[in-house]
């Protein structure tokens, strides 16, 4: 029995907006009977540009049936732009998350709204923006998903296995003809966000060498540092970055300066609209428990 | 149905409430554990704790509790004699042993034939043997009634075909293999016959005196006995090397102290079960047909899968075009009632059930398919119920759904 949240199960039992808008001014279909979920969304534009309705059909399990819903609820009132920007994690995070194997059904529900906005801008005879035309190679076949959309899952979500990039975008769960390509972009994108994490390292030395400039420390207190960064730094990978993985989010360390912990939040809880009280709630309540109770936790972009 | 002015619809309207006492119909997903099970296991978990290789009263009094139970799960299958039963921890480990254990006794034979429709105790492990042993293995396909073609697997057989392993009793669908001709054509060959008979045995009348088959895998917990144990039955002549190795138990060929009550509950069970089976396969048999004619009737687009004439009494596989199982399976969770589904939503992969995707059942239906399982403990009134329950709750999800009988794709 998957862990639905009690919204998913809200959504699932009390669908809103089931149909289709009459006279709509977008149509977007996504998926397939063979793929085990489809959508089919629709929308209509008040005179001032913005989704006065939206409707949506479903072939799916109850978290996809509850996606569509939450979807059409956050898009009305949207200008086109603004719907633009809804993420598949503040899909998933409307609905207080969904089970790591299921975040698939947010994706479909971005991408019947990318599909209802290229049906709407092509009925106007008008050039489709370029941020919803997707012109890489597809990877999957078997659920048509993109290398894109692979790679973006992979360095949002840090996702570290094949079976990670299935359950995030589908990719690779029908014949695994793709796998190995789908291995290659992970060693790919791994490469990269190593890079950039040794670059981003070295970008923190000139602190050191600043603190070298101004005269040596007390030798007592650049220990008593050293010593609690690695206490930081261990709490945050092995416990608190593995908690936040399970919810498709992930946590980076920044540095440390007098009590202060800066940190940087990714995937899904970058979106989250609960970052804050994960931050303090969370966070800082393990690094005061287990480190110092004098830390404080502040989150950077 | 009511929607309100926020077009929210409520697929619950007018549904009765969650009884108090949920109406399971899982039961080949695992059973209700009877209460004379229990009663038979819970002195063995206090008082008779001993260990059946120690020498003294404790000890002696849980061996005599194993050697009874031994007796009790090989009257069930019909065996001869005692020392043909090897105590494991559950049908997976059955079927592991059965299998593994023929290759390592004959190690020059490279080739295995099973059947697509296998369950992933079987499937799984001759996958692994493949990739990872370098083995080679056949899977006979089966018809769109799931049903085996016997030329087909005379074709397959080789001189180094070490091991043939054959369901008797699809789990999914209930269809029943006619393993004894089957195994006649796998003796001539010269290879070892194992037969899972995980969801047959307690249904189906079985007799190992008067059978060619060499290897037969059991199961507790499918007929209303504790979880965590099962048996191989391994025909006396016939060669298999252990897995697990150890102690002496099992005459060397499954290591470990016995599982000593759940393997008295097992036994416990069998004899329950060998009692019931004319119950099975006549009122469980009326009750699955009841079920299965009320809802075909009452639900348009709706069909049962698998071989009709030849199936397990108490199973029945529906399924409800244009719709995907696992809604069905929450709102029925909602009212009080547990089934399953061969969706893939269900099951967490992206594929929908492989049984019937080998019988070529189309993606339209394979998504949408449940699977009844009855047991002794079903009543007309909870069936009943069932067929006054369901047809709203298709009919809301067809409501949600974007295909039907004009368009079934985009």
């Amino acid at each position: 029995m998957w862990n639905y949240s009690d919204k998913v199960f809200d959504h699932f039992m009390n669908p809103r907006n089931v149909g289709e808008v009459e006279n709509a001014d977008g149509i977007g279909e996504v998926g397939s009977m063979a793929c085990g979920d489809a959508l089919r969304l629709s929308f209509r534009l008040d005179e001032e540009g913005r989704i006065a309705d939206a409707r949506f059909q479903t072939f799916g399990c109850g978290s996809a049936i509850a996606s569509s819903s939450v979807l059409t609820e956050m898009i009305k009132g949207k200008t086109l732009e603004d719907a633009a920007r809804i993420t598949n994690e503040e899909i998933a995070a409307e609905l207080d998350g969904l089970p790591r194997e299921k975040m698939h059904c947010s994706v479909m529900g971005r991408e019947a709204l990318e599909a209802a906005m290229i049906d709407y801008y092509k009925r106007l005879g008008r050039n489709v923006p370029c941020n919803l035309l997707q012109t890489s190679t597809e990877l999957c076949h078997c659920y048509q998903v993109s290398k894109d959309t692979v790679r973006d899952a992979i360095m949002t979500h840090k996702l570290k296995n094949i079976e990670d990039v299935t359950n995030f975008t589908k990719a690779g769960g029908g014949c695994t003809d793709c796998h190995h390509d789908i291995s290659d972009l992970l060693r790919d994108c791994w490469d990269k966000m190593d890079q950039e994490a040794a670059t981003a390292a070295a970008a923190g030395a000139p602190l050191q060498q600043l603190a070298d400039v101004m005269g040596p420390a007390p030798v007592k207190h650049a220990e008593i540092d050293a010593e609690i960064v690695t206490k930081i730094r261990e709490l945050l990978e092995n416990d608190i970055s593995v908690a936040l993985r399970n919810d498709g989010g992930d946590i980076e360390f920044v540095r440390y300066q007098e009590h202060r912990v800066y940190v940087r939040l990714t995937g899904a809880c970058a979106a989250c609209r609960a970052s804050e009280a994960t931050i303090k709630g969370y966070v800082q309540a393990q690094l005061r428990e287990f480190v110092s109770d004098q830390i404080e936790v502040i989150e950077v972009n | 149905m009511s929607t309100t002015p926020g077009n929210r619809m409520n697929l619950m309207d007018g549904l009765p409430p969650r009884p108090a006492e949920g109406i399971y119909l899982d039961s080949n997903a695992t059973t209700a554990v009877a209460p004379e099970v229990v009663e038979a296991m819970l002195p063995l978990l206090t008082r008779h704790f001993g260990n059946p290789s120690s020498m003294h009263s404790f000890g002696a009094e849980a061996g005599k509790a194993v050697d009874e139970a031994r007796g009790r799960i090989l009257a069930l299958v019909g065996g001869a004699m005692a020392n043909e039963l090897v105590l494991t921890g559950g049908g997976s480990e059955s079927d592991n042993l059965a299998i593994v254990g023929t290759l390592y006794a004959y190690p020059e034979k490279r080739h295995l034939i099973t059947t697509a429709v296998e369950h992933p105790a079987v499937l799984g492990l001759c996958r692994d043997l493949e990739k990872r042993h370098g083995y080679e293995v056949t899977y006979l396909k089966v018809d769109d009634q799931g049903r085996l073609d016997e030329t087909e697997l005379r074709d397959a057989l080789r001189d180094d075909t070490a091991v043939v392993s054959i369901m008797h009793a699809n789990n999914e669908t209930g269809v029943l293999f006619d393993v004894e001709a089957l195994g006649q054509i796998v003796k001539e060959s010269g290879a070892v016959f194992h037969v899972d008979a995980v969801q047959a045995a307690g249904k189906l009348p079985l007799d190992m005196k008067s059978s060619c088959i060499d290897l037969l895998s059991l199961s507790g917990h499918k007929l209303h006995g504790p979880k965590g144990v099962g048996a191989l039955y391994v025909r006396k002549g016939t060669k298999i090397r252990p897995l697990i190795v150890g102690g002496h138990q099992e005459r060397g060929r499954r290591a470990g102290t016995e599982n000593v009550a759940s393997v008295a509950g097992f036994g416990v069970a069998c004899d329950l079960a060998a009692a019931g089976i004319e119950h099975e396969n006549t009122v469980v048999r009326d009750l699955r047909d009841r079920l299965e004619t009320g809802l075909v009737a009452a639900i348009p687009d709706s069909r049962r899968n698998g071989d009709a004439a030849h199936r397990l009494p108490n199973t029945s596989n529906i399924s409800f075009d244009f719709i995907e199982g696992e809604g069905i399976l929450l709102l029925l969770d909602r009212v009080g009632v547990a089934a399953s589904s061969g969706s893939a939503c269900t099951s967490g992969s992206l594929e929908p059930s492989h049984v019937l995707r080998a019988m070529g059942v189309p993606f339209t239906q394979a998504h949408g398919s449940i699977r009844f399982s009855l047991s002794r403990y079903t009543t007309q009134s909870e069936v009943d119920y069932v067929t006054q329950v369901l047809p709203p709750i298709i009919e809301r999800l067809r409501q949600i759904t974007p295909f039907n009988a004009e368009r079934a794709t985009f």
